[in-house]
């Protein structure tokens, strides 16, 4: 009864929309906006295999790279970044410089540094996914609890250890909800930048279809992005459960108290 | 306590001095000879610089523990009880004067030192479980596996809990918590235990168990245990000697040896003739302390 009761919760609002979608396409067809059966129909017959293979794959192969990226550089050098006060100071002012310029504008400049394939595509995702997470990370870092570092430190934790379970763990939440942020600017940009002097990928394919008004084969494509989305969510909440489950029983607990 | 006295007329004995400074004064709070005592501070000093100013926390403390000792020290709140134990366990550095173990200077957190805090919900890794948690300093220091899980099934035996090792610390009461604490401390096997204020969160009922079982494992282990209270019946229920700060800028008031028998019970001890006597005395002085009163001797000395 419980599990009834949580899917409907899940599946209610989207059967809404799609009840709505179906009942204001019935009236004269329109060239923009397909029916929901079209849509369908569309989707079957457009994103086969070979759709898959020669577009979805390498656009998701590049956007986990850059995910991946993001998460080891912003992690790595917000630790390095949050733990000198030097650094801190001689870095911030740059890195609000960097962080204020949109990735997008970077594009044309990357294209002659780097080229127009994969290496340029995923720079650009990460140069807009890793902010998040450094900031976070230094964050994090930075708001470690005092009796807890004077802990380590009479217990004589080396350095090693002491990032691996004070630093580390103790910016978790932090670092956690950077990465959340960075997921979806990720997919931004995946898109975006597959859409200058690209050959394939999805971003590719719904400029093409856009252009060849093959509109229910873009639609197809926009719909294909959004299960994405929602699958990387779903991946993170799995991720995030595990990683952080002490710090939601500690919460829960702090709440109730 | 390699000279004490007992005068039966006296109702209460300040620990004696042995050693004498040059100049003929008597620092308070020492009680061996220079080459025998295991934890020493000597004249130590703390200044803390602010914007608004120096603000000087602690003047000039000199006492010294030796080996196997259960020492309280009482002071008045703001007495920089908790200044003067982070100076002792390595934490933060004196302006002047020094802390030696064994004889050797203490810069930073000394390997044979544990401290248990007062916080115990902020000194816990919330990210470990309990049995994880006494086990991670021993993990630090390269243990083998048999041995660590022998150590910390023992401490978490002696403080008994040993029926939550898989719990989040955040699982259990406040109490538990500071055992999982001790424990840890136990685990590690230091030869000086400081503890800062450690049952001063915890519920009037817990904290008499948690003396009994701080009592004992003193008596099991041998450890030297240096236990900053504000409480003065905690301070003589649980020490073999009371030292008492005066208030800040803190200097040691008196040092008062607790001729009460090793044997302590709750409920005895509490109520007999001596502890009372005991509790009175130390009441007495500090009220004094938190009128402003300082011994002329250790005054002088700064």
């Amino acid at each position: 009864m419980k599990y009834i009761r949580s899917a409907l919760h899940i599946v209610a609002l989207p059967l809404i929309l799609l009840f709505i979608w179906f009942i204001s396409t019935l009236g004269e067809p329109n060239f923009f906006i397909p029916t929901p059966q079209q849509l369908v129909e569309t989707f079957i017959n457009t994103w086969t295999a070979d759709r898959f293979l020669g577009d979805v794959f390498p656009s998701l192969g590049r956007l986990i790279v850059g995910i991946a990226l993001s998460i080891v550089v912003g992690i790595v050098g917000g630790l390095l970044i949050g733990s000198f006060r030097w650094l801190r100071a001689l870095l911030e002012p740059t890195l609000e410089f960097f962080r204020a310029i949109p990735p997008t504008v970077l594009i044309p400049v990357l294209m002659l540094l780097v080229g127009v394939g994969d290496d340029m595509k995923v720079s650009v995702i990460v140069l807009g996914a890793v902010w998040p997470i450094l900031l976070n990370t230094i964050e994090g870092v930075r708001s470690m609890d005092e009796v807890l570092a004077d802990t380590s430190r009479t217990y004589g934790m080396n350095r090693v250890n002491t990032v691996r379970y004070l630093i580390l763990p103790s910016a978790m939440p932090q670092i956690m909800a950077g990465i959340r942020q960075s997921l979806s600017i990720a997919l931004i940009l995946m898109v975006i930048s597959e859409m200058f002097a690209s050959t394939e990928g999805l971003g590719f394919a719904i400029v093409q279809f856009q252009r060849s008004f093959a509109i229910p084969e873009m639609w197809s494509g926009i719909a294909l992005l959004g299960f994405i989305g929602v699958l990387m969510s779903f991946i993170f909440q799995l991720a995030e459960r595990w990683i952080l489950g002490w710090y939601h029983g500690l919460r829960e607990i702090e709440q109730s108290a | 306590m390699t000279s004490e006295h007992k005068h039966p007329t006296n109702p209460v004995v300040s620990q004696s001095r042995v050693d004498e400074t040059p100049d003929g004064r008597i620092p308070v709070g020492k009680t061996i000879p220079d080459e025998q005592p295991m934890l020493s501070v000597q004249n130590l000093k703390k200044i803390y610089h602010t914007d608004a100013g120096d603000m000087e926390a602690i003047r000039n403390v000199t006492f010294d523990l030796p080996k196997g000792q259960l020492a309280c020290l009482v002071g008045p709140s703001g007495s920089g009880k908790t200044t003067l134990l982070k100076c002792i366990a390595g934490l933060m550095e004196p302006t002047a004067g020094e802390v030696t173990l064994h004889g050797q200077q203490v810069t930073g957190p000394p390997k044979s030192m544990a401290v248990v805090f007062q916080e115990y919900g902020r000194s816990l890794f919330p990210w470990l479980r309990v049995a994880e948690n006494v086990e991670l300093p021993l993990k630090n220091q390269g243990m083998d596996k048999s041995k660590r899980h022998h150590l910390v099934e023992e401490a978490l035996d002696a403080v008994g809990l040993s029926h939550v090792p898989k719990s989040y610390p955040w699982q259990l009461s406040g109490g538990m918590q500071q055992r999982v604490a001790i424990a840890r401390a136990v685990a590690y096997q230091p030869e000086v235990l400081l503890m800062d204020e450690p049952f001063a969160a915890v519920d009037a009922q817990t904290r008499a168990d948690l003396e009994d079982l701080v009592r004992g494992v003193w008596q099991k282990l041998g450890v030297s245990i240096l236990f900053v209270t504000h409480d003065i019946d905690e301070s003589v229920y649980l020490g073999e000697r009371v030292i008492i700060l005066s208030s800040s800028p803190t200097i040691v008031q008196e040092d008062v040896l607790v001729d009460l028998p090793d044997e302590r019970d709750q409920l005895e001890t509490r109520s007999s003739q001596r502890f009372s006597e005991l509790r009175h005395h130390v009441y007495e002085q500090i009220q004094l302390a938190k009128k402003g009163f300082r011994p002329e001797d250790a005054v002088a000395h700064s």
